[in-house]
């Protein structure tokens, strides 16, 4: 699903934010890339949405290699992913639903069926009588599910996460995490960058470390907590 | 053949909902839309405003053109009955449309009722004035070169002591109205610049201020023409918005204008009136407008949006 074959990202200055870089997720696994802020976890997490490219190297995502895919094809390669950001990137002059309906729009998916689709994404996230809301009424976390039910109503294969928990207590972090879980369990791919330890540890799942953009931890899943 | 027609209507429907949706957007902040639309709207009320005038100028001297005369002075020996025959196979020429026949008595009468000289004249021994057959010829005779080839040739005529059309200042008035029309244009380019320029500037605008929103939509798989349409609609109302208003100017000025022309006209006796922009002139404005609003917002969007990226 996602491969990384010695993968170098250098930025113009001479900075290496990622050094030679290789893994390989499976289909349906889910993984943690945890490290440091400044780490690399965000580079790396852009060179799969396609937001740069290497410098050197290979990221092959879907069976597609990043560096062949032209420009104008970027926002059909990015349609099949699922991105959510720490920040939530939603848009504030807009409900709840009308966030979550545009990844759906801009697949020009016809009307009937955004609905459909918006309202079972909005209750997977458990935000079904929110749609009306605008975001800015919400609570933060409120607001990071509005954001990943916006990652997930077009069903991508592939969910990317970039610190999804940063702003929130543990208890809420961990409700968060626990949604994802639920669509790794459905077959999703799903790669979420945090740099809470303490949350990872709890959860029994595969960790990619980075230190100063070399990988330099690859842990299998732990054993599954009795 | 039904999955290609269903792709197409799909693909309609999103245009629709887009095209409303900038209305939707505009009409929320109606004072600046508005504004805009009003300085689009007077920057073409003016070419628009001038080429109505021109329009009406042109139908008026048009009259004038119709007014075209020759005065032929018969000489003093000619008889009436001899003037009469003149005059009647001049009316038979195929570019004329009329022959007055003014006996030289009364000439002399109008003369004397006209200019208030009757005293002066009645000292004199006998009438001092010819005959005259004044000639009007048909429109298309009456073309300041036509006229004078018409002239020309009814010079020839025995009895015709002096021909004289007198069209220098129509020739003139047709140099000035040239003038004015190439004036007009050359004011109309740089007002349709200007529009172009207010347009693009607005959108630019728009698009900054709407910079979280074209991220997000770079983010999660819009394409440039997905994100560039709602500005492209938004240059369309402008356009044709602005369109209305200036069409919307030029009538009121026209409606102010009307009654004094009216009563101005009817001091000559001509039954001229001013006439507004007629149906076939408004669309074309309207287009104008429209396709100045998408230019101006194609030039912003095509300048502005690619330097958006997400960061």
């Amino acid at each position: 699903m996602i491969r990384f074959a010695n993968a170098v990202k250098r930025y113009p200055g001479g900075h290496e934010a990622l050094s030679n870089v290789s893994f390989h997720q499976r289909p349906g696994e889910m993984a943690f890339l945890t490290g440091h802020s400044g780490a690399g976890k965000s580079t790396l997490l852009r060179l799969i949405a396609l937001l740069e490219r290497p410098t050197r190297g290979q990221v092959i995502v879907q069976g597609q290699n990043t560096s062949r895919v032209e420009r104008r094809q970027i926002p059909h390669f990015r349609r099949r992913l699922g991105i959510v950001f720490q920040d939530h990137q939603l848009l504030f002059d807009r409900t709840v639903f009308d966030n979550v309906a545009l990844p759906l729009v801009i697949a020009g998916v016809p009307h009937r069926e955004i609905g459909k689709r918006v309202r079972a994404a909005l209750d997977k996230v458990g935000l079904l009588g929110k749609e009306k809301a605008f975001p800015i009424t919400l609570s933060g976390g409120e607001q990071q599910r509005v954001g990943i039910a916006r990652a997930v109503v077009h069903k991508p294969a592939l969910l990317l996460a970039d610190e999804p928990t940063g702003n929130l207590d543990p208890e809420l972090s961990r409700e968060i995490m626990g949604i994802f879980e639920d669509f790794a369990r459905v077959g999703v791919t799903v790669l979420v960058a945090t740099h809470d330890i303490a949350l990872v540890e709890s959860l029994p799942y595969r960790r990619l470390t980075l230190r100063e953009g070399r990988l330099v931890g690859d842990t299998a899943p732990a054993p599954e907590a009795a | 053949m039904a999955a290609p027609l269903a792709a197409l209507r799909v693909h309609l429907l999103r245009h629709l909902q887009v095209f409303f949706y900038s209305l939707g957007q505009l009409s929320r902040t109606p004072l600046a839309t508005l504004m805009t639309a009003a300085v689009i709207g007077i920057a073409l009320a003016l070419p628009a405003g001038l080429h109505v005038l021109l329009d009406n100028a042109q139908r008026l001297s048009g009259g004038w053109d119709g007014a075209t005369q020759i005065s032929l002075f018969l000489k003093k020996n000619v008889s009436d009955a001899r003037a009469r025959r003149l005059a009647e196979t001049i009316r038979r020429r195929p570019e004329v449309a009329a022959v007055d026949y003014i006996p030289r008595d009364q000439a002399l009468a109008e003369f004397e009722r006209l200019s208030g000289f009757g005293d002066a004249l009645k000292a004199l021994d006998e009438n001092p004035l010819p005959s005259v057959l004044v000639v009007r010829p048909r429109p298309e005779a009456a073309t300041p070169e036509a006229a004078e080839k018409l002239l020309g040739r009814l010079r020839q005529y025995g009895p015709v002591e002096l021909a004289q059309l007198d069209m220098q200042w129509v020739k003139r008035l047709y140099v000035i109205m040239d003038l004015v029309r190439r004036g007009v244009l050359v004011l109309g380019l740089l007002l349709g610049l200007a529009v172009l320029l207010v347009v693009g500037n607005t959108i630019r605008l728009a698009i900054q201020n709407r910079r979280d929103e074209i991220v997000v939509m770079k983010l999660i798989g819009g394409t440039d023409a997905f994100i560039r349409r709602p500005f492209l609609y938004t240059g369309f109302w402008y356009g044709l918005f602005g369109g209305l208003i200036a069409a919307a100017l030029v009538g009121l000025a026209l409606w102010v204008l009307a009654g004094p022309v009216e009563r101005l006209a009817g001091l000559y006796q001509s039954p001229f009136r001013l006439a507004g922009l007629g149906g076939g002139e408004l669309l074309i404005l309207l287009l104008l407008a429209i396709g100045l609003g998408l230019a101006g917002s194609w030039l912003a969007v095509g300048r502005h949006l690619r330097e958006i990226e997400p960061a």
